[in-house]
């Protein structure tokens, strides 16, 4: 197998043509898929190359395509489908929340939904309130449901396969600004297990735990902070539910502080799910509090210079981590207090 | 056309159908009178001739799908009796392991593969099962119970938009009596024309007679065969009668006096009875009838017994089932 760098975007796109040429009970169904637009290059020319049967651009009506999907699924098939803005997929909440999570366990395990349901994440370029929001939290909330949010190419593509073959109802959220980060992808189909979180950096005075895009600036900000002198340990969640605990917990007892970088809400969210495990799981190890970095509690304005405020990015991540670990070394190389270190 | 003598044999089953229908739902009522059983149930009591009608047009591997008043659809698909009831007492035998409840039913080995009662919640579950059937070319079609509130819901027009465009086989089959919990269907609706959704969406729709089985029969294996061809979907308007309230065992619970004057009048009309005197008709005889009755009893009694003396699941199986694992995708 020759180690090779592809896109974000090209890895989803071949995880979709390998579990469609794979396996034939695999479809897609979701609005844009025939369009040039819709999935940026993450699904092109895929409708040309399995066919029209199999790739349906569907009519404007989120709750019956995602319900027809679960029905797809409960009758044996292993149905995709997308949401080309996750704004969207709030018209089939009803269908993901009532049915899809419920299915398996009210009807004591004799029957399973095993459907993938792809939003995808549209922030920034002026697209506002309702073509921007990063709802994973709401989904993480739901038992029956899996999350994951892939952030490299090789997770993009593994988790996908992964999804599909889980056997249940899995959220599997990409996000846009991702869509260009290269990375090393095999050409074999593989999975990555949903579920485990992912240590990126390691480090020994900071557990930076982020999501989705907030990797990207969280490896950013790791390398900022590593001027001055912080070494800080990224940790790539990876799977919002099930979460993987005890990477987390393992982290934050070498480092003793941890800061949660997730580019949605603060409240009710990750940073809030993962600062109380923490809290709860591995309190003694903790030597300050908890940080978190997230969206300001507004919707998405569309203008840029508004929006160049709202996203955070890797500057705010440093910030935090600075004020919970004392500072670090200030520019001009005074040495700060940060700890037993 | 059938011999004289298939035909008897077919009516007979399908009385056979509906008097064990009748007999359980009329058990069930008195055993949540003496509050035996205490999960939210809605009963079909009445509506015996659409669920029979439709699903004696089906396959064995045909797909239905239900919503909260789905004990009908259940035992007419073949939905084990002791099972059922079992799930009603909250039993580990139950066919949904004691975690569904009445509006919860499963049977897949007869192609029940749920009942959920969000209305209009399983319809586009319908539809993908169809579609599924479709992608395959297995043959099989699929039903969508459900009742004249769900035709309220948007996703019963996106469902049959999607259904129509792609000519899937699912049959769409609205049972309307009247009454969404306690309104009636004209406090809701400014026309009683739910069969007009079916030309809007480009498939035929057929207002029935639901108190009358072989009305039924006769537009159900219409529609089957339709769908089974690759003709597409057809909507089926089943006029018909709940006898008790929306939930529980009371006769006029929930929409108040004004309904009792209603409530004789479509006992008058009564599906099973009208199919007993047809049967009569054929040459079966009362005693035969009478047997048949004996017959349902029996094993009604017998499922109360079973569901009275099963356990009830085991506590520390409470989060389990949640997700499937990974042991039951290798199995």
């Amino acid at each position: 197998m020759t180690a090779r760098s592809i896109s974000y975007a090209q890895a989803i796109r071949e995880a979709f043509a390998q579990l469609l040429a794979q396996d034939s009970r695999v479809f897609v169904i979701g609005q844009g898929l025939w369009s040039p637009w819709y999935v940026g290059t993450s699904m092109q020319d895929i409708d040309t190359e399995f066919g029209r049967e199999r790739i349906i651009d569907s009519p404007v009506s989120e709750n019956a395509t995602t319900g027809a999907a679960i029905g797809a699924a409960l009758a044996g098939m292993r149905p995709i489908v997308v949401h080309p803005r996750m704004d969207f997929m709030l018209l089939a909440v009803d269908q993901i929340v009532n049915e899809a999570a419920n299915w398996h366990y009210m009807f004591n395990g004799r029957v399973n939904v095993p459907v993938v349901i792809r939003p995808v994440i549209n922030r920034g370029g002026e697209q506002g309130a309702q073509h921007s929001q990063a709802l994973h939290a709401w989904f993480a909330h739901v038992p029956g449901l899996k999350v994951v949010m892939p952030a490299t190419p090789y997770d993009a593509k593994g988790l996908l396969i992964a999804a599909v073959h889980d056997g249940n109802p899995v959220v599997y959220i990409d996000d846009r600004w991702l869509y260009g980060e290269m990375g090393e992808v095999p050409e074999d189909p593989y999975s990555v297990p949903i579920g485990q979180a992912a240590v990126r950096r390691r480090g020994r005075d900071v557990t930076v735990v982020a999501t989705s895009y907030m990797v990207v600036e969280a490896m950013k900000a790791a390398s900022a902070l590593e001027e001055v002198g912080i070494d800080a340990e990224v940790i790539d969640l990876r799977s919002v539910r099930p979460l993987d605990e005890a990477t987390i917990f393992a982290s934050v007892k070498k480092t003793g502080r941890l800061v949660v970088a997730d580019a949605a809400w603060l409240s009710c969210g990750v940073g809030a799910e993962v600062a109380a495990r923490v809290a709860g799981g591995a309190f003694e190890a903790l030597r300050a509090p908890i940080g978190r970095v997230g969206l300001p509690d507004a919707p998405a304005p569309t203008s840029r210079a508004l929006e160049d405020a709202y996203y955070p990015r890797a500057g705010q991540i440093v910030t935090e981590v600075r004020r919970l670990t004392g500072g670090g070394k200030s520019r001009d190389g005074v040495a700060v207090a940060r700890g037993r270190h | 056309m059938l011999r004289t003598e298939d035909r008897v044999v077919l009516l007979r089953a399908l009385y056979v159908t509906m008097v064990r229908m009748r007999g359980v739902e009329e058990t069930i009522a008195d055993l949540l009178e003496a509050k035996e059983i205490g999960c939210p149930t809605h009963l079909y009591t009445g509506q015996e001739a659409v669920a029979a009608g439709v699903c004696a047009a089906l396959r064995a591997d045909d797909y239905v799908f239900g919503g909260h008043r789905s004990h009908g659809h259940y035992l007419a698909k073949g939905g084990d009796l002791n099972a059922l009831m079992a799930e009603l007492y909250g039993k580990k035998t139950g066919c949904s392991g004691g975690r569904g409840g009445s509006m919860h039913l499963v049977a897949p080995e007869v192609g029940v593969l749920g009942t959920a009662p969000l209305v209009a919640g399983t319809i586009p579950i319908a539809v993908g099962a169809a579609l599924a059937s479709a992608l395959r070319g297995d043959g099989r079609v699929t039903v969508a119970f459900f009742g004249d509130g769900a035709a309220e819901e948007g996703v019963f027009h996106e469902s049959m938009n999607l259904a129509a465009h792609r000519k899937l086989p699912v049959i769409f089959a609205c049972e309307n009596n009247s009454y969404a919990s306690h309104m009636h269907l004209l406090e809701r609706r400014a026309r009683d024309n739910i069969v007009a959704s079916a030309e809007a969406h480009g498939m035929p729709g057929r207002v029935l007679d639901g108190n009358d089985v072989l009305a039924v029969l006769s537009a159900a294996t219409e529609a089957v065969r339709d769908a089974r061809s690759g003709a597409g979907p057809t909507l089926l308007e089943c006029r018909t009668y709940r006898w008790r309230g929306h939930v529980g065992p009371a006769l006029d619970f929930d929409v108040g006096v004004r309904r009792k004057d209603e409530l004789c009048e479509w006992r008058g009309k009564d599906p099973v009875t009208r199919l007993a005197e047809h049967l009569l008709a054929c040459g079966m005889t009362r005693e035969d009838l009478d047997g048949v009755r004996r017959d349902v009893d029996a094993e009604v009694h017998k499922a109360v017994t079973f569901a009275r003396e099963s356990a009830p699941p085991e506590v520390e199986s409470l989060t389990e089932h949640v997700y499937r694992s990974a042991s039951e995708r290798q199995g």
